[in-house]
């Protein structure tokens, strides 16, 4: 099956990465869910939390301030100028 | 004679003083390059990020944008120069203020006016002493960059930019900075940023393949209004980096050279310290010599 690679960055480091098999995140429309095999798509995050499901069913939350979500080719890449672990 | 021995040996305690705190430069910029240089790799995720992002955009949309659409005309462009807060790297500051002068001067053949922003002292001191005006001057660590400081910088750059030229607006953003290529070279780079000239880290889409079909949330202009500061901080950001490591390389080099300069110094004189003390010594022998011959000539 096919996997997210996710990568949560902030301005002066990279927050996490990994492989996934969800990730949920809050634009600024509304809450999105993205799975493998997403068509590609770039977001403006709205403040609030990202949750990672990762392939080995843990969940990984971070909060991202001032930042957007790119999909590509099932690489994710959530952008925030702050953002941390939760 | 004993003038001339005591000349030499304050020029070889002066020497060594100086070797002391140049050799101490030294190995401060060498503590301090290895945690620069790391900076710049960690934020190194997020200006690829942002730079993809932005190439997908202005590769895979054919909106018309301010980020990028060239203006018909270019009236006034901004030159944001990075140099360092200290001097005491030896052509450092010089090579960026060199370089965005040249920049200046081809900017103003092409008949646009230059609105300088200045980021550290000695750029700040050059445009004082010179009675240049300058847009906007930060100083005050350039040794370790905060993105705050990249956000104030980027903040004031765009808001220019969005401006209309006729209301004092620019329409081109030009950054120079210092490279660090290794440790042994940094070279200025003039970066136009805005409007967006070149496209990073995205190859161009082969015939055959079929482009994606980016889908925006909200509106591709509401993404692209927030993308464009978004950049551009990233940008400064990774400029300033740069600069810093950059500037900790350049002053580990000269003081490097210094210190060494300060070996052979001290070497020079205490060869000459020495000469001065044997002719000295010398001489004193061949007056008793001579005296005694004197005193038993006389007898």
């Amino acid at each position: 099956m096919a996997v997210l690679t996710v990568s949560v960055v902030s301005a002066d480091q990279e927050i996490w990465s990994g492989e996934a098999s969800q990730l949920i995140a809050r634009t600024t429309e509304g809450e999105i869910g993205i799975l493998p095999g997403h068509e590609p798509l770039l977001a403006i995050l709205a403040q609030g939390e990202v949750r990672v499901t990762t392939t080995d069913g843990k969940n990984v939350t971070a909060t991202a301030d001032n930042g957007f979500l790119s999909v590509e080719h099932n690489t994710v890449t959530v952008v925030a100028s702050t953002a941390e672990l939760v | 004679m004993g003038a001339q021995l005591r000349v030499y040996r304050q020029k070889i305690s002066s020497a060594k003083t100086t070797k002391k705190i140049t050799r101490a430069m030294e190995l401060i910029s060498a503590s301090r390059i290895q945690k620069a240089k790391q900076r710049v790799a960690a934020s190194g995720p997020y200006s690829r990020a942002v730079t993809r992002a932005v190439s997908a955009v202005a590769t895979f949309s054919n909106v018309d944008h301010v980020l990028t659409t060239e203006p018909e005309t270019i009236d006034r462009a901004a030159v944001v120069i990075f140099s360092s807060d200290r001097g005491l790297a030896g052509a450092f500051n010089t090579n960026v203020l060199r370089e965005a002068g040249e920049l200046a001067a081809r900017l103003e053949a092409e008949g646009k006016e230059v609105v300088y922003y200045l980021v550290g002292r000695k750029s700040a001191a050059y445009f004082a002493f010179r009675k240049r005006d300058a847009e906007q001057i930060w100083t005050g660590g350039t040794d370790s960059p905060e993105f705050e400081v990249a956000k104030e910088i980027g903040d004031a750059v765009v808001s220019k930019f969005l401006q209309p030229a006729s209301e004092g607006g620019v329409d081109e953003i030009h950054i120079v900075y210092n490279r660090l290529v290794s440790m042994l070279l940094q070279v200025p780079e003039v970066v136009r940023l805005l409007p967006l000239e070149i496209v990073e880290g995205v190859e161009a889409p082969e015939e055959s393949e079929i482009l994606p079909l980016y889908e925006f949330e909200p509106e591709v202009d509401k993404v692209l209004d927030a993308l464009l500061p978004v950049y551009i901080e990233s940008r400064i950001f990774n400029a300033m980096l740069q600069s810093a490591a950059a500037k900790h390389a350049a002053t580990q080099k000269a003081m490097k050279s210094a210190s060494d300069n300060a070996d052979k110094l001290i070497n020079d004189y205490t060869r000459l310290a020495n000469n001065a003390r044997q002719s000295e010594i010398t001489q004193q022998i061949s007056e008793i010599v001579g005296g005694a011959d004197a005193l038993s000539s006389a007898k």
